[in-house]
């Protein structure tokens, strides 16, 4: 089953290895002069902020871009000018694309065995052999999914392991897995470290990117850490922590201490009792008072943003209350939340969040268009500019203008342009869904700051997370939940993190 | 837990379902719905529109969409009809024309698609309009009303009498478009070609990056389609033995309801041949049906529009129960 890996030297030799590698793009330069290498058999953890050169490495040794006259890539022993995708698909170079680069429409089997039906266009389709490659490679990581399935009626968790399968099948030594764990759960993310594990037992190379530094911590051998476009350097696992990795990735010492404050004295602005969504949650009672920010972690599945989307009015729950500011509120639409003085940030901001067609303008004042209509509902051009610039300055968004194009931003400017949007719906309560997903750790700072600078200005925000260290530092209680009932609150300024840890995943 | 849940009903299920259940409401309120004669006849009568049909599957597999096959269709039969019948051309020759002509439109299709990276929808609206005029401006709109021997004499290939006497024929139409099933279904079921235009119609960027060739791609959708049009075009000359300008141009809605019908989404990626035959004899028994019934030939395309609306707001419907429900209940198993 296992590949040809040439005794026990060759995981010495380092399997990929760059060489004063700079890649320039127009008149930036995107790497700047990188020695780098990979060895078999390791877990190699790449980090870095957004921009900061992982991908372009990526793309380099992947032979998707050419590298500047005097870089050397090498692969298995050898130096390897003009590397063409083909060329290193064929020398084991495998990459799993953040998107994953599945087909949802095509079967297991097939995603996998993909390789059986490229090339000539008269080839016939061997569907057994499809089927036993992609039972093979599954086999290989221990594990068994429905071959005929489509791919589109997985869950996501098992997508990627279809992408990794499919690496397998295609003979993969060096596999680049990119931003694997956003989208999982702690315990699929622990199936993954187990395959991760399996596969560097195997004597593979696996290079990966991540933004969550425990996630790294678990499972890397050694990390490199990038900072525009240069290599800050390369270190055993053992000499690194949290909290150097991030300050090697953003040149910043962090201060990550206990932000809580104690708001018990100041009055409720919301207060939800009994509320109950069968199948969803169950008999939630919880208050969040003024200038107040409420955790609520636990895992995924637990209900968290099903809770969150009734008390924005998404859905109405069976029985219980809800009531901001002392006023009961029986929500029939979000429409009618917003009008209460409810905001709602969404997990997959980007998806529900943002219109990436239309200007920064445009998404800023989403929300807000019917107070910035004049009379008979025409829009005062000069007023919707004013509050995009007004929540442009207050949140420091960094744009060319008011009008560009929100997909001209960077990834963290348009999840502040998201928050912006809420706000300037001036909420009483905002809920706060994930608001780091995705994020690097200098925009995620940024992200925090403005959410106490909210709760300074006597919002009450709840912010749901299942990263218990994001509620833990930046939350003044935390609440756990799972299946659907709230079964812990937590005090950060009492309770210790590890208490709140072993509580969720337990 | 997935498991133990009934398993959704597919496309094809559902149109086999409501075929029976329109079958047997049929064969009720008319006898001769049921019979074998009839059953030819819709065979025959719907021969032209499956050809196309299994055209459009295939480009709305690859994900795109063709408005203009049956202005192409008519271009390559009026240009075999005057080789044919004006110039005096061999049938070998003028049957390879009309094919050629058919190709080499969709291959147009297909580079103004590629290459200028125009919305297909939007590029064969425009070459609809610009093949469909320019044949009815060249030829003034008359039609060539006798086509040699050849090509418009029946042919059987067998024969037989239901029991009250009456002659069944299988005819070339009936064949020919049986040959074209089986052609797609091969193409889309057992070659490399089919799958990897599955895998462009269900992730482009995907495709590109497993090193799919996203131009010959294109090529081979428009170009099939251009060929199946082209061979549309013959047989429908062929079943009215003169080749009329404008007689095909019109059909589109009924083709593309067809395909659509029988489970192709026009997101691209998805629908089987099967389904695609299923969504034609769906149409044709509703056709007939009216017809035997005596109603109005002017009612059939608000039947069209309506099954089109029903049946889309059903497979809608169908794929979005409570999801959350599902994930929540898991999470607590799992």
């Amino acid at each position: 089953m296992l590949l040809p890996i040439e005794g026990k030297d060759s995981r010495m030799q380092p399997f990929l290895r760059f060489d004063t590698v700079s890649k320039r793009f127009g008149g930036v330069t995107a790497l700047d002069r990188v020695d780098w290498d990979v060895r078999s058999g390791e877990v190699h953890c790449l980090v870095g902020e957004n921009g900061c050169g992982k991908s372009t490495m990526i793309k380099l040794a992947a032979g998707v871009h050419d590298a500047e006259p005097g870089s050397v890539i090498a692969i298995d022993g050898a130096a390897r000018d003009g590397l063409t995708p083909a060329a290193a698909k064929s020398l084991g170079v495998q990459v799993i694309f953040q998107d994953l680069s599945l087909f949802p429409n095509l079967s297991v089997a097939e995603n996998i065995a993909i390789g059986e039906v490229l090339g000539p266009l008269a080839r016939p389709v061997p569907w057994g052999r499809m089927r036993r490659i992609a039972g093979e490679a599954l086999a290989r990581l221990g594990l068994a999914l429905p071959l005929d399935a489509s791919v589109a009626s997985l869950p996501i968790a098992s997508r990627q392991i279809v992408a990794i399968a499919r690496g397998i099948a295609a003979k993969a030594r060096l596999l680049f897995m990119d931003e694997p764990t956003a989208s999982l759960t702690r315990s699929e993310v622990k199936r993954l470290m187990g395959i991760v594990a399996r596969l560097k037992a195997e004597g593979l190379a696996v290079v990966f990117v991540s933004h969550r530094l425990e996630e790294i911590m678990e499972v890397a051998d050694r990390v490199t850490v990038m900072r525009d476009g240069r290599k800050v350097g390369t270190w055993p696992i053992g000499e690194l922590d949290i909290r150097r990795i991030g300050e090697l990735m953003t040149g910043l010492v962090i201060d990550t201490g206990v932000t809580a404050n104690d708001r018990s004295a100041a009055p409720p602005v919301l207060e939800v009792r009994g509320l109950t969504r069968r199948g969803e949650y169950e008999d939630v009672s919880f208050q969040i008072r003024k200038g107040e920010i409420v955790g609520l972690t636990g895992l995924l599945g637990a209900g968290r943003t099903e809770l969150a989307l009734s008390l924005f009015g998404m859905t109405a729950p069976d029985s219980g209350s809800i009531a901001l500011d002392g006023r009961r509120l029986a929500l029939g639409s979000n429409g009618q939340a917003m009008r209460a003085g409810i905001g709602y940030v969404p997990e997959d901001r980007l998806r529900l969040g943002l219109d990436m067609r239309q200007s920064v303008r445009a998404n800023l004042t989403a929300t807000v268009l019917r107070r910035l209509a004049g009379r008979f509902g025409i829009l005062n051009p000069e007023a919707v500019r004013q509050t995009a610039r007004h929540w442009i300055g207050r949140l420091r968004i960094k744009v060319p203008g008011v009008d560009a194009p929100i997909d001209q931003l960077s990834g963290g400017n348009q999840q502040r342009v998201v928050i912006a949007k809420w706000l300037a719906t001036q909420p009483r309560l905002l809920i706060l869904d994930s608001p780091t997903v995705g994020v690097d750790i200098g925009n995620k700072q940024s992200i925090y700051e403005i959410v106490r600078g909210l709760a300074e200005a006597g919002v009450a925000i709840l912010m749901i997370s299942d990263e218990i260290a994001e509620v833990y530092f930046n939350a003044d209680r935390v609440l756990h939940m799972r299946e659907g009932r709230i079964v812990g609150a937590y005090n950060p300024r009492q309770d210790a993190e590890h208490t709140i840890a072993e509580a969720v995943h337990a | 837990m997935r498991d133990l849940l009934p398993r959704r009903l597919g496309t094809e299920h559902w149109l086999a379902l409501v075929i029976l259940a329109l079958a047997a409401f049929w064969s009720l309120m008319t006898p001769w719905f049921l019979t074998l004669p009839n059953a030819v006849d819709i065979l025959e009568t719907w021969s032209v529109t499956t050809i196309l049909a299994l055209g459009v599957f295939v480009v709305l597999v690859a994900g795109g969409i063709d408005i203009s096959f049956a202005a192409t269709a008519s271009v390559a039969q009026y240009a075999a009809a005057s080789a044919a019948a004006n110039a005096g051309w061999p049938a070998m020759a003028a049957i390879s024309l009309g094919l050629g002509v058919g190709v080499l439109l969709g291959l147009l299709n297909a580079a103004l698609i590629y290459h200028l990276r125009i919305a297909s929808i939007i590029v064969t609206i425009a070459t609809q309009s610009v093949y469909f005029a320019l044949l009815m401006w060249w030829t003034g709109g008359k039609l060539i009303p006798v086509l040699p021997d050849w090509w418009s004499d029946r042919i059987v290939f067998a024969q037989g009498q239901a029991a009250d006497g009456s002659l069944i024929r299988i005819t070339l139409p009936i064949v020919a478009a049986a040959a074209c099933a089986l052609a797609t279904w091969l193409l889309m079921n057992w070659t490399a070609a089919g799958r990897q235009l599955y895998c462009m119609g269900g992730n482009p960027e995907a495709a590109r990056r497993v090193g799919i060739g996203i131009a010959r791609m294109h090529y081979l959708a428009y170009g099939f389609l251009g060929f199946m049009a082209g061979l549309a075009g013959l047989v429908q000359a062929h079943r009215v033995g003169q080749a009329v300008p404008n007689a095909m141009v019109g059909q589109e809605l009924g083709v593309l309801a067809a395909a659509v019908l029988g489970g192709a989404s026009l997101n691209g990626g998805v629908g089987s041949v099967g389904g695609v035959l299923l969504g034609l004899l769906m149409l044709a028994i509703l056709q007939n049906g009216l017809n035997l019934l005596g109603w109005s030939s002017y009612f059939f395309p608000v039947v069209i529009g309506l099954v089109i609306l029903i049946s889309t707001s059903i497979t809608g419907l169908a794929s979005r129960p409570g999801r959350r429900r599902a994930r929540i209940t898991g999470a607590a198993h799992g």
